[in-house]
């Protein structure tokens, strides 16, 4: 683009790289011009017309996502022409549109009801039976498609051709007859299919996991970071808590990728964006010990008690964890375990268990958010065959674990391999399948609990914010750090010794 | 009347044979373009007036001055012969193409020349397979006597889309995807085929080329109008006593057509002539006197298009004809953009409704706000037609239209 010069929009003098698209430059303006086939990521095929604006000099309304500024330009959005032609758009889009909003899960953040509202507002005139076509069909795992509700834009097949290039969607038929189908043979199961539902304008391609779930306007959202792999893609999540009996009683409703042109762009991956089924199920909520039996503890005694039996297991003491902590929960990490327990065997690597598929579009092998956190202040990690070497000798007398399930590492030898150390601790939002091995559980909150950064894979470090009240006595994990080296600190000099 | 690309068609039966047709001076055309430098034949098609016979009426040696010289793009360039004859009404190129196959040929031989292409293409209508045949056979016996060394020829088919003659979707098509028409700039000129800068002219257009070369520029502007060189063929259809090609002077009077073609049928009166295709507004006995050229019957307020004719008597019902017409471009509307894939079958939907009887007090006005609703904010020419058309008719025939609603609607 050029160098940049001064245009008229809606009679406002503004400034624009020369070249750039007028709906762009009017956006950064502050001033949204209708549209719906052109996506910044996804180009501007110019097919919906809805960005019809006036250029003074042009003898018929031009699209703004095809116009480029010019020096000396004057666009107007908001004229009765322009706006008429917008309008006129919008009613011919909604000829055939099926209208059923009231079964509709994109009611409520649908390009269609919003420019209604918003430029719309007319009778309608049509007289004519609607056309129809498939509105049932299981486009893949994810993602279903209604074909009624289509308007062509061809942003889905635009994101399956230049994106993921997997190009399982196509338009087929002509004219009137046209709809979106899958490609013969194909399903839409790419790692990314998630995303052609953000980008539909309209209800044509909605989540399979939030079909009739719960309306979108009870959703509250929340900015954060997606926990799956290293890349900490920039994400909202909403939640559901002002209608507790929908959405199966889920508090997470769904995830939705946010814009980071630095980080993710507009996307994000279906294990992120599908990975929250269970986020409040299988969950820790009390401070418990289990050993002799099961104890209900305050974590002011559990502290006390736990900071004991930590520092008299001295160098026998070994700590597992995850790149699931924040920079936050490091810190802390290594003024518990670090500066005053001394301990000197550290194993959160990745392998094996934390690793998976990566990509050139987003996902990457490492599927933990936050390892350079722990890097970053000095940390290194044992290996996990090393930890097992010292589990079967006796050498570990007290083991840590936070937020890492040892199951899916060593398998059936997990139990085993737990019992031979003295004192066991669990430490994380989930129990797990061995959390009744433990010699004790310390609920900690998941991380749409808490607030905190984290540092991806280009040391990038992100807020992530709370979404959502903790569950039980659930404490963040930095904050129980805190509360056992509080312990530690105020313990008497003669029992140190 | 001076008739150039059919000057034979009456005496030479044998017109197609490449022996026949060099016997009457065929090929000479090239051999002189070849004789001259790239610029020097342009130059000669700029005098010429040569506009494009397809229906845009873009000046042809003008669209061939903006494919950019070697020096600033290099590599391939191509000429496409856009042989997609698809507008109803239409049926020229495919008498032309059987008639007289050499003399596209020649054309596009010198076209390429002109702009340096090496490789062509006659993009033919999937539906002309004898004239797909006759073309073969030609481009093999110029292949056969060396005719084609400086530039090759090769056909390709359409697959029954009418779109697919509007040059940047004829593109479209030819790379292998959907016939969606792509929104200049950049003009096909520029990037076109594979992105490569493309020449695309209709079969009439390149087929005057031959005797512009012979004859000179000046000797072809001087047979038509003010900036309409040479002459025009048009397809004369429907209700006239004989239908068939008729190839005018441009500027000639639309009633001078009429009478070649022996009149009204049967003395009945005349309700309309569309002049252009289908898509074209009518004109009205009022209107015989117009001259047809590309700029006067633009004055008249509709389109000289591709020539294609159609006469309607006064037993015509304009509902019905509109209906006929919207009906064609609800089928034939690319499905690109949603004014003309959703506003062309709702007004072929409406119109069906009036023709059934149940049309309603809204329906005219409504009919005409559709239109205007579409005309001059889609991607392509189909669209503006779409938009067109209906509003045409209910302007020139209140009558027939109001009575649809008035005496049977309910």
């Amino acid at each position: 683009m050029g160098h940049r010069v001064k245009f008229k929009l809606n009679g406002r003098e503004l400034e624009a790289p020369e070249g750039q698209l007028v709906i762009d430059a009017a956006k950064e303006a502050g001033v949204e011009i209708p549209h719906y086939c052109y996506h910044p990521a996804l180009g501007n095929p110019g097919n919906c017309r809805m960005c019809l604006v006036e250029v003074a000099g042009a003898p018929k309304p031009q699209a703004s996502c095809r116009t480029s500024v010019r020096p000396g330009m004057e666009v107007k959005s908001d004229s009765d022409a322009a706006k008429r032609a917008q309008a006129s758009a919008l009613e011919l889009h909604l000829v055939n549109h099926p209208l059923d909003c009231p079964v509709c899960d994109q009611a409520g953040e649908c390009g269609l009801q919003d420019y209604y509202m918003k430029i719309g507002r007319y009778q309608s005139q049509v007289r004519e039976d609607k056309q129809h076509k498939e509105k049932r069909i299981a486009a893949g795992p994810h993602v279903m498609l209604d074909q009624e509700r289509c308007i062509l834009c061809t942003r889905c097949t635009r994101f399956v051709d230049n994106v993921t290039q997997t190009h399982e969607l196509g338009i087929f038929q002509r004219g009137h007859a046209e709809r979106i189908e899958l490609a013969p043979g194909m399903i839409l199961d790419n790692a990314y299919s998630g995303n052609v539902v953000d980008i539909c304008p309209v209800g044509a391609l909605t989540d399979r996991d939030f079909r009739y779930k719960v309306r979108v306007w009870y959703l509250d959202h929340t900015d954060s970071v997606c926990p799956g792999c290293e890349r900490g893609c920039n994400i909202s999540v909403h939640t559901n808590t002002q209608r507790t009996w929908h959405n199966d009683g889920k508090r997470v409703a769904r995830l939705k990728p946010r814009h980071n042109h630095e980080v993710n762009g507009y996307w994000m991956c279906d294990e992120g964006r599908y990975g929250i089924a269970d986020l409040d199920a299988d969950r820790l909520g009390k401070v418990l010990s289990l050993k002799p039996q099961k104890t209900e503890m305050s974590w002011e005694a559990m502290a006390s008690e736990l900071a004991g039996r930590l520092q008299s297991a001295g160098p026998g003491l070994a700590v597992v964890a995850s790149g699931m902590l924040s920079n936050e929960d490091w810190a802390a990490y290594k003024a518990l375990f670090v500066d005053a327990l001394k301990v000197g065997k550290h194993f959160f690597s990745p392998e094996p268990d934390q690793v998976g598929e990566g990509d050139s579009l987003l996902r990457r092998k490492i599927k933990t958010a936050n390892l350079r956190g722990a890097e970053a202040l000095g940390l290194r990690s044992g290996s996990f065959s090393e930890l097992e070497t010292m589990l079967e000798s006796g050498r570990i007398k007290a083991l840590y674990v936070i937020e890492r399930d040892l199951y899916r590492i060593y398998g059936d030898k997990a139990p085993s391999l737990l019992s031979k150390a003295e004192a066991t601790v669990l430490q994380g939002p989930n129990k797990g399948p061995l959390g009744d091995h433990y010699t004790y559980r310390l609920p900690a909150t998941a991380y749409v609990e808490e607030e905190g950064h984290f540092t991806n894979f280009e040391g990038k470090v992100q807020a992530y914010r709370k979404a959502l009240e903790p569950i039980g006595e659930s404490r963040p994990d930095w904050a129980i750090f805190t509360l056992l080296l509080k312990a530690l600190e105020t313990r008497p000099k003669a029992v140190l010794a | 009347m001076t008739r150039i690309l059919t000057e034979h068609f009456d005496t030479e039966p044998e017109l197609h044979e490449i022996d026949v047709y060099r016997r009457l001076g065929g090929y000479a055309g090239l051999s002189k373009a070849l004789g001259m430098s790239r610029a020097e034949v342009v130059a000669e098609v700029v005098k010429s007036n040569l506009r494009g016979l397809g229906g845009a009426g873009f000046p042809t040696g003008g669209k061939w001055q903006t494919v950019p010289g070697e020096d600033k793009v290099p590599g391939p360039r191509y000429v496409v012969a856009n042989a997609d004859e698809s507008e109803p009404g239409c049926f020229k190129d495919r008498v032309l193409i059987t008639r007289a196959p050499h003399q596209l040929l020649e054309g596009v031989l010198i076209a390429a020349h002109a702009i340096g292409a090496k490789e062509t293409f006659i993009f033919i209508r999937g539906e002309y397979q004898n004239q797909y045949d006759v073309l073969a056979r030609a481009i093999a016996q110029a292949d056969a006597a060396g005719f084609t060394a400086h530039a090759s020829i090769a056909l390709m088919r359409g697959a029954g889309a009418y779109i697919s003659g509007l040059d940047t979707a004829l593109l479209e098509t030819m790379e292998g995807k959907k016939a969606w028409p792509r929104q200049p700039p950049p003009f096909p000129t520029v990037s076109g085929l594979m992105g490569r800068p493309t020449v695309v002219n209709n079969v009439e257009t390149l087929s005057m080329l031959p005797s512009i070369m012979v004859k000179g520029g000046e000797w072809f502007a001087k047979i038509g109008s003010p900036k309409n060189g040479g002459t025009v063929v048009f397809s004369v259809s429907g209700h006239v006593e004989q239908p068939g090609i008729y190839e005018v002077p441009m500027g000639s009077k639309l009633r001078d057509v009429l009478t070649l073609a022996g009149g009204v049928r049967g003395g009945r009166k005349l309700k309309c002539v569309i002049p252009g295709g289908t898509s074209m507004p009518p004109l009205l006995e009022k209107d015989l006197d117009i001259a047809l050229d590309f700029d006067a019957i633009r004055a008249a307020g509709t389109f000289l298009g591709a020539g294609g004719m159609i006469v309607l008597d006064e037993t015509a019902d304009a509902v019905e004809v509109a209906h006929n017409i919207e009906r064609f471009l609800a089928h034939e509307s690319c499905g690109q953009c949603t004014p003309c894939r959703e506003g062309s079958f709702w007004s072929e939907e409406i119109l069906e409704r009036m023709l059934e009887g149940k049309g309603e007090g809204e329906d005219v006005r409504n009919l005409a706000r559709i239109g205007e609703n579409i005309t001059g904010k889609v991607i392509c020419a189909l669209g503006d037609t779409v938009g067109m058309v209906t509003r045409a008719y209910i302007s020139k025939f209140p009558e027939d239209f109001n009575k649809r609603v008035a005496t049977d609607g309910s």
